[in-house]
């Protein structure tokens, strides 16, 4: 991701004073309701990005790792606390505000990889960046690099319906980095694929997370978040640890104590 | 470590040294690698137990050194070893032992022991996904020592989140 691609697009100027996280949340709740039954499924949640971290969040399903990225993302309110994207508070955004926002600053990939089926793979990348503002010219170069670092360049033709689920997830990821948004939101983005693909996404996952590109991701794929920077752990819709991955020093002779390690 | 040097042997006679360097080409990095004197005691009990047969071979410049050969004994134990079943996964886990029985003598907090064990098998995991990125793709053999180790791993954790979700 270089600097020049960055400024490019419109990113607007105004930054909170000293604060330096990218994200950060305070004492964030979400409740769902429904036929009078009400469900905590965020219960006061702290947590700080600070730019250009990685940050996995793992936990046992229903845990509410999801729902925690859904409300960052602003595709469902919050019911308590305080979002702070950038410095700005954005927990009070309308609709549309959100939606703004997204197209700017945040990339999204889903499980569900809501790809235009009557649109080709290129275009379908190409339009989170078109969308900020990036001439044509800049989408298309952003477009065949990450297809191509994703092993997909030659589907870019194509309608994404005649993908298989790991390519459809590829692109997704592709389009998610398209805008070189301030922060990436993704859920479980290994979650269809086969390990010859995971691998072509982990390495794109570090190559971008280290040219700058901050990322939330929920996954419960050891090999992904063993990548990032921390690991939060949630249980219960709330944080039960929040810890830094410090590698194992590896010795000279290799890591046949590791397999030894592994019993 | 008896195994692996009876089948060695079974493709050709070999002396000790020999025998590490074929175990450490074959296997790569992500194996162990196999301290010679452990291979010299090794060798020295196959042949009291007749699985091998030994014979000092005379060297010119430098000391004898001694050869192995599998015996017919020996080649029936290899063949038994690999027409058997190997061991299937671990049922016994130190970790689970621990974190049921340490709460209970009141010596630890469980959700505290799920954490730092999970923070440990991240930390083995980053440490086996670098090393697999370092290992020649051509190399199958060592690359699918490494992938076995990270899917061993990776279902310790998915059995932490069960643990988690079942025992706090």
């Amino acid at each position: 991701m270089s600097r020049s691609a960055r400024k490019g697009l419109p990113w607007p100027a105004q930054r909170g004073p000293a604060d330096t996280a990218l994200l950060r949340t305070a004492g964030l709740v979400k409740v769902y309701r429904a036929d009078g039954v009400a469900v905590e499924a965020i219960r006061g949640v702290d947590i700080e990005l600070a730019v250009g971290e990685f940050v996995a969040v793992m936990g046992p399903s229903g845990s509410g790792k999801s729902t925690l990225l859904h409300v960052l993302g602003g595709l469902e309110p919050a019911t308590g606390g305080e979002i702070w994207l950038r410095g700005e508070r954005v927990d009070g955004l309308s609709t549309a505000g959100w939606a703004i926002l997204r197209r700017r600053h945040v990339g999204f990939v889903f499980q569900f990889f809501n790809l235009l089926s009557n649109m080709t793979v290129a275009d379908n990348v190409e339009l989170p960046a078109l969308l900020a503002g990036a001439t044509p010219r800049q989408a298309r170069k952003r477009r065949e690099e990450l297809l191509a670092e994703l092993g997909i360049a030659e589907k870019a033709g194509a309608s994404p319906a005649r993908l298989s689920g790991g390519e459809q997830q590829r692109v997704a990821l592709a389009r998610a980095l398209a805008n070189e948004p301030s922060l990436l939101l993704a859920d479980e983005p290994t979650g269809n694929l086969d390990s010859t693909n995971t691998r072509d996404v982990l390495r794109l996952l570090r190559r971008a997370h280290a040219s700058g590109q901050t990322i939330l991701m929920v996954t419960h794929d050891a090999r992904v978040a063993s990548l990032a920077d921390r690991v939060i752990n949630l249980f219960d819709g709330m944080v039960a640890d929040d810890t830094r991955i410090v590698p194992i020093p590896r010795r000279v002779n290799g890591v046949g104590d590791i397999m030894e390690l592994r019993g | 470590m008896r195994q692996p040097l009876l089948a060695l042997l079974a493709k050709e006679p070999a002396h000790g040294y020999e025998l590490k360097l074929a175990l450490e080409q074959t296997f790569g990095q992500a194996y162990p690698s196999p301290n010679i004197g452990q291979i010299y005691v090794t060798l020295k009990r196959l042949e009291q137990d007749g699985l091998v047969r030994s014979e000092d071979v005379e060297q010119t410049t430098r000391p004898n050194k001694r050869v192995y050969e599998l015996t017919a004994s020996g080649r029936q134990a290899l063949r038994a070893w690999v027409e058997g079943p190997s061991e299937g996964p671990r049922v016994r886990d130190e970790f689970f032992i621990k974190l049921i029985l340490a709460p209970m003598a009141g010596l630890a907090d469980r959700m505290e022991l799920m954490n730092s064990q999970r923070r440990h098998y991240l930390r083995i995991m980053r440490n086996l996904i670098e090393l697999l990125g370092d290992t020649d793709p051509a190399d199958t053999t060592a690359r699918l020592l490494i992938e076995g180790a990270v899917l061993h791993l990776q279902a310790d954790l998915d059995w932490l989140e069960r643990c988690q979700e079942e025992l706090v």
